[in-house]
């Protein structure tokens, strides 16, 4: 769960780290009230869930609230990458010694949380990290054992701070460690973290990512800070494809469907899923030149209906003219009642499924009875003994025109 | 006479007498994982939107006197039944 700025603030100012004295304003009126109360120059910031604010006009400099309010009438009427704000942000201009960078965030890799600091902040850590590799201090930590202060100085010193300036930095950034482990952050980011000239530290921009599985968990704090919980918070608007997948999912307690089609644009639709079987028969359609239509998953067991649902929604796409079902292998979930499914899908959209479904290949529970079910409408399947990858790439041969050996070679 | 209601894959036929049965019509509804009966007042109903949905579990069978309930597999031309 992505956090709108104004809010990340808040989490980052409830963990005891310094912020500016910021106002979140939803109507010109509001700018201009807070500038008042701030004094001096501000910043007003558009308050949206997308990158590129700067570039679009979304972040304006005002020296006035009369001005204030006329960039907060702008902005709030500024849409960015498709994104209405919420809001803005009006911030006071700080007169900043140094910018630094620091963050926590979720190494995947490593299945750790990791401390990041950097003497350069205020740009993208990336660009950093690649052209000046020195700036950047990384620490991991335990996610057993509690975390300590020395930890955390340890990453700010690899990047040269020494005396005050690395006993305030020091604070910063374990509290921020704390603020990552016990709100379930998958990205805990402060950037620029800015020196002011009275030595002080102050966060004066704030990212913040949440583990969506463990937004329950924080749902108190969470309406204590203002979080709309219905808010999907989706990285784009979800194509008609996701919608309709998501409601037959939602109608249906029995097992799982996903689809997305977010970037996808090709002809071989894909019902795939079970054991990382999505992701790998993706790559695997890709890496062999097919060009799938959309990403999916489907397992737990998923009922006949739900098994159509997606199936008749793959092959609904605009462009599809086939659709590979495949999986790595299935326990609870049964081949049979997929392949019911997905035969019932083409047969309801008036669609040969031998034609149709270019290949079936999920290996697993009740197989003997679901071949029994292919034979019959004459879809062509394989089992175990031939690979994802040989799967993805017969599926890919006979939608670009060609046949399959036995092999899985193209003819 | 019977009570046959076939989908696309699976058939599902009662005996007359079972299906006018209002107590076997209440087993076969708990039986079923996939509520593939209906009870009620008069015996049980078969629901065609359900009836693709069988799993081959056979509980409804069991639930059953012999011969009166009978599974159709239409893929392959087989039955089961008790």
């Amino acid at each position: 769960m992505r956090f709108y700025e104004y809010e990340s603030r808040r989490i980052v100012e409830r963990a005891g780290i310094p912020v500016t004295q910021y106002g979140f304003c939803t109507t010109p009126e509001e700018a201009r009230a807070a500038a008042e109360r701030i004094g001096g120059p501000t910043v007003i910031k558009s308050q949206v869930l997308t990158g590129g604010r700067m570039k679009a006009g979304g972040v304006r400099f005002a020296d006035t609230p009369d001005e204030a309010a006329e960039h907060a009438a702008a902005i709030l009427d500024l849409e960015i990458n498709g994104h209405r704000p919420v809001g803005v942000l009006v911030d006071p201009k700080a007169e900043v010694e140094q910018e630094y960078y620091a963050a926590v965030l979720w190494d995947g890799r490593a299945k750790r949380p990791m401390m990041l600091f950097s003497d350069m902040g205020g740009i993208d850590i990336e660009q950093v990290a690649e052209e000046h590799p020195e700036h950047v201090g990384r620490g991991h930590l335990s996610n057993l054992l509690p975390i300590s202060d020395f930890q955390a100085k340890e990453v700010v010193a690899r990047v040269g701070l020494t005396g005050s300036e690395l006993n305030r930095a020091t604070a910063v950034l374990a509290r921020l460690a704390r603020l990552q482990r016990d709100w379930d952050m998958t990205l805990a980011e402060i950037n620029p973290l800015a020196r002011l000239s009275d030595g002080s530290f102050v966060a004066l921009d704030a990212h913040m990512e949440m583990e969506n599985e463990a937004v329950f968990r924080h749902r108190k704090a969470l309406e204590e800070l203002g979080v709309d919980l219905s808010d999907p918070r989706e990285q784009y608007e979800p194509s008609e494809f996701e919608r309709n997948v998501k409601a037959i999912d939602a109608a249906d307690h029995r097992g799982v469907i996903q689809g997305k089609d977010h970037g996808f644009h090709g002809n071989l639709g894909l019902v795939i899923g079970a054991g990382g079987g999505s992701l790998t028969l993706t790559d695997a359609v890709r890496a062999q030149g097919g060009k799938p239509a959309n990403y999916s998953e489907i397992g737990g067991n998923p009922s006949v209906a739900k098994a159509k649902g997606l199936a008749m929604e793959v092959l609904k796409k605009e462009g599809v003219d086939k659709i590979a079902v495949m999986m790595s292998i299935v326990s609870n979930t049964r081949v049979d009642i997929v392949a019911r499914g997905v035969i019932k899908a083409c047969l309801e959209l008036g669609k040969d499924p031998a034609e149709t479904i270019a290949i079936f290949r999920i290996p697993g529970a009740w197989e003997e009875e679901g071949y029994k079910i292919l034979d019959r409408y004459g879809v062509e399947y394989c089992d175990r003994s031939v690979s994802m990858w040989e799967a993805a790439g017969r599926a890919v041969a006979k939608i670009q025109g060609g046949g399959a050996s036995a092999n899985g070679e193209a003819s | 006479m019977s009570v046959r209601v076939d989908d696309v894959f699976i058939g599902i036929e009662l005996t007359d007498e079972a299906a006018r049965d209002p107590e076997l019509a209440r087993r076969l509804e708990e039986a079923c994982p996939v509520d593939i009966f209906k009870a009620t007042d008069s015996g049980a109903e078969i629901v065609r939107e359900n009836v693709d949905e069988c799993v081959l579990c056979g509980l409804c069978l069991d639930a059953a006197p012999p011969g009166a309930v009978t599974v159709h597999k239409l893929y392959d031309e087989t039955t089961l039944a008790r």
